[in-house]
């Protein structure tokens, strides 16, 4: 069964214009109708494993019209959207009875989700920008949520830089239409390489700023200002999707598909994408280990743990460009899209751990934190799954991609970047521990002796997440599953400039 | 905020007329010529926002309260949201197919009745930025400068 | 050549927003660089002794269902002005939303001045 494929945006979207329309006393219907609209996503992304599509929307042929395109890069995204915007919502049921204004909260959320997998699914470069913007704006009121002083600034700050991020994105965006007369990005692509295939200097231009503009989504390091600060400020389940598929499917899968796809992957671009992962990398995981604040921690961790998904890439893509053995960036280019999927889980998973003690106990600062094993003894336990996954304890999902990084860059002749990868995860680990010696071990203070465990929903979204964290990593020692879901999304990066082939090709 | 002078008031009342009907015109015509859903909208929103500067704000708000306002908000949307899904529907399985002008409505070229859900789209989308433009700038004016500040 | 000013447009518009410490001026430098990006969309659609790209009716053929070649070619790329109607709707979104963050974060820390609202460090 084939679903149409702008059903995934269509639904969200017409949901979260339904949901304003219920007022103060539906609040409960509103909150069931948007978690029946995350659950049935998430079905259709499963139902569309395995399964490429190029749909056009209108009728309207290529290049006139725009069109959906489904390959096995945007069929994992689109899974790590959905499974992360499912628990994140399942979480908030009880977690935004804190907050007024739920409908609004749910309205903006399904947005969110809508601008995301707009932005996975499609195949056209504008229609990609406009996505983008539908997602970022969305999150820019979500950070600011609470309206109290911290987040009213984090989130005038992300604002800020979002803004300045997205009016380079569209500035090359234009350099691009200039220069190629065609939006479409298989017609670009292949514009691109019939003109011997090397950029003219417009062209190398629009793809400094595109760097430049999704480094900034993605908060790689020199564009990381905005995350410390506003990934804190926002409520626990925003924070989790937030840091777990925003900054990805914004950031890093914008980059890879238009590096990979449609500019084509050279010397230059893989060692700028190498010396950007490895600054990531040692300048997250150093600024964390000196955090007090629960979630800024965990904020300075989603910067390093970029750093992975850009270094696997970057190898990948610098082994493609010297001609290399393709097996090689095969494994990198795995390594990466593997540790993206992995660390959606494990991060929002923690993120929701955080929202959990914040609800219970009202601080998010560790020196004010302790003791709290027996009394929130589910929390406890997640917690310490998805610090084992991150920081790449065996036999969590984590372990399983910092390896095959490691291993790809020892085989690619990279020996200092392997170093490098082992030191960052050994100070991961140092972290974790501190978080939990100060949040469960440790001394009860006085005042937080009346905590409870939180019951009902957040409990389930909290362990559906930690169940995958065990089971994902059977996705690379299961055969049967690698070749269906990871497979295909690292051939589709390999193959690189036949993914215009592909797509003209089929009408 | 109180009003403005009865000339004001007088001339403005009048003049709103003038401005909703050019707004509408905009929208209708938006297939052929310049103009279309969102700038029409904008003109309608700004009729309401001179009848705003010149009655006072209580007096808009007793005559479109918020709470209708952003029901239609929510209206105009889900009526363009209506119009790509009966293209889903209607016309075997294409989103967003112009399923008027394919199979049912064709028209001649130039005239009002042309261009299939052109036209309905204008519609739904002028309906959906006039509203949400004049509440962003309904609540923006509730802004005083010296109530509540708390450092 | 007209597009090496818009770049500097846009730069003076970046200027703007990194240097400034008042927060509407800071939102203005934004408006400024979106400003710089949709007139540089506009121009490159230009073709020098253009018209405008609206059909009438002296350059349809009813009969043949086709536009006059006079009009396709001497018209003006009409693209990039419905990619510049898109471009100007999404930065009116943000122009409201960012100007609403304003309005609150005054009512909260009484100052404009971004050097005073530094709650968040570290």
């Amino acid at each position: 069964m084939s679903i149409p494929l702008p059903l995934f945006i269509a639904v969200p979207l017409i949901i979260a214009f339904i949901l304003p329309m219920f007022g103060r006393k539906g609040k409960a219907a509103a909150t069931a109708l948007a978690n029946l609209v995350t659950i049935s996503l998430l079905v259709f992304a499963v139902a569309s494993i395995g399964k490429t599509e190029v749909y056009e929307i209108g009728k309207w042929s290529i290049p006139l019209g725009i069109n959906l395109v489904l390959d096995g890069l945007s069929s994992l995204l689109l899974l790590a959207i959905n499974v992360v915007a499912t628990a994140a919502m399942l979480f908030s049921i009880r977690y935004m009875e804190q907050y007024t204004a739920k409908t609004k909260y749910l309205s903006l959320f399904l947005l969110m989700v809508a601008g995301m997998n707009g932005v996975v699914l499609s195949g056209d470069i504008f229609n990609l920008f406009v996505f983008l913007e539908i997602a970022s704006l969305a999150s820019y009121a979500l950070v600011g949520f609470g309206c109290e002083h911290e987040e009213l600034e984090a989130s005038f700050k992300y604002m800020v830089l979002g803004s300045i991020a997205s009016a380079f994105i569209l500035f090359a965006i234009a350099l691009v239409y200039g220069n190629t007369g065609t939006l479409n990005m298989a017609y670009i692509s292949m514009a691109i390489q019939n003109s011997n295939s090397e950029l003219n200097a417009g062209l190398t231009f629009a793809l400094a700023m595109f760097m430049a503009g999704f480094g900034l989504k993605a908060a790689l390091v020199p564009f990381h200002a905005w995350l410390p600060d506003a990934h804190p400020s926002a409520p626990a389940p925003i924070s989790a999707m937030l840091s777990g598929v925003l900054i990805k499917a914004l950031g890093v899968y914008s980059l890879a598909r238009i590096i990979f796809n449609v500019f084509g992957v050279s010397v230059q671009v893989g060692w700028v994408l190498i010396t950007l992962g490895v600054l990531s990398m040692v300048v997250g995981v150093f600024l964390a280990v000196g955090q007090w604040d629960f979630k800024r921690l965990l904020a300075y961790h989603s910067i390093s743990q970029m750093g992975y998904v850009i270094l696997g890439l970057g190898i990948g893509a610098l082994i493609l460009a010297n001609n290399g053995k393709v097996e090689w960036a095969a494994m990198a280019i795995l390594g990466g899209m593997f540790h993206l999927v992995n660390h959606a889980v494990f991060k929002s998973l923690l993120f929701l751990t955080s929202g959990s003690v914040e609800m219970s106990t009202g601080t998010r600062q560790l020196k004010e934190l302790g003791g709290l094993a027996e009394k929130l003894p589910f929390t406890r336990a997640t917690c310490a799954v998805a610090s084992a996954s991150i920081a790449g304890v065996p036999p969590f999902n984590g372990f399983w991609s910092k390896m095959i990084l490691v291993i790809a860059s020892v085989q690619a002749g990279f020996y200092g970047l392997a170093v490098v990868t082992v030191v960052v995860s050994l100070v991961t680990l140092i972290s974790f521990l501190k978080i939990q010696r100060y949040v469960f071990l440790g001394e009860l203070p006085e005042n937080l002796r009346q905590t409870k465990e939180n019951k009902g929903f957040m409990l389930v979204a909290m362990v559906f997440l930690a169940c995958l964290c065990l089971l994902m990593g059977s996705l690379v020692l299961v055969p049967g599953l690698k070749e269906s879901i990871l497979e295909p999304a690292v051939k589709v990066l390999i193959d690189g400039l036949k993914y215009s082939d592909g797509i003209i090709g089929t009408l | 905020m109180k009003g403005m002078t009865i000339i004001v008031k007088t001339i403005s009342s009048w003049v709103k007329v003038l401005i909703v009907l050019f707004g509408i015109y905009i929208i209708l015509f938006g297939h052929l010529t310049p103009g279309g859903g969102f700038a029409g909208g904008v003109i309608l929103a700004s009729s309401y926002l001179l009848i705003m500067l010149a009655f006072g704000r209580e007096f808009v708000q007793k005559d479109l309260p918020l709470a209708l306002d952003s029901k239609l908000d929510c209206l105009g949307a889900l009526l363009f949201a209506m119009i790509a899904v009966l293209g889903l529907v209607l016309c075997d399985k294409i989103f967003f197919a112009n399923f008027l002008y394919q199979e049912y409505l064709p028209g001649k070229a130039f005239d009002l009745i042309s261009a299939g859900t052109i036209p309905l789209s204008n519609i739904a989308i002028g309906l959906k930025v006039g509203a949400s433009l004049f509440l962003v700038i309904f609540l923006l004016s509730t802004f005083r400068r010296d109530t509540s500040v708390n450092r | 050549m007209p597009y090496a000013l818009c770049f500097l447009l846009f730069m003076l518009g970046l200027y703007c927003a990194v240097v400034k410490k008042n927060m509407v001026k800071i939102v203005i430098g934004i408006m400024v660089m979106e400003y710089a990006v949709n007139l540089f969309l506009v121009m490159l659609g230009f073709r020098v002794g253009g018209i405008a790209p609206i059909i009438d009716r002296a350059q349809y053929d009813p009969v043949m269902r086709q536009v006059a070649a006079g009009f396709v070619n001497n018209s003006v790329d009409p693209l990039p002005q419905a990619l510049v109607l898109t471009s100007i709707v999404i930065s009116l979104g943000s122009l409201a939303l960012m100007i609403s963050i304003c309005v609150r974060t005054y009512e909260k820390y009484g100052t404009f001045d971004i050097t005073q609202i530094r709650r968040l460090k570290g």
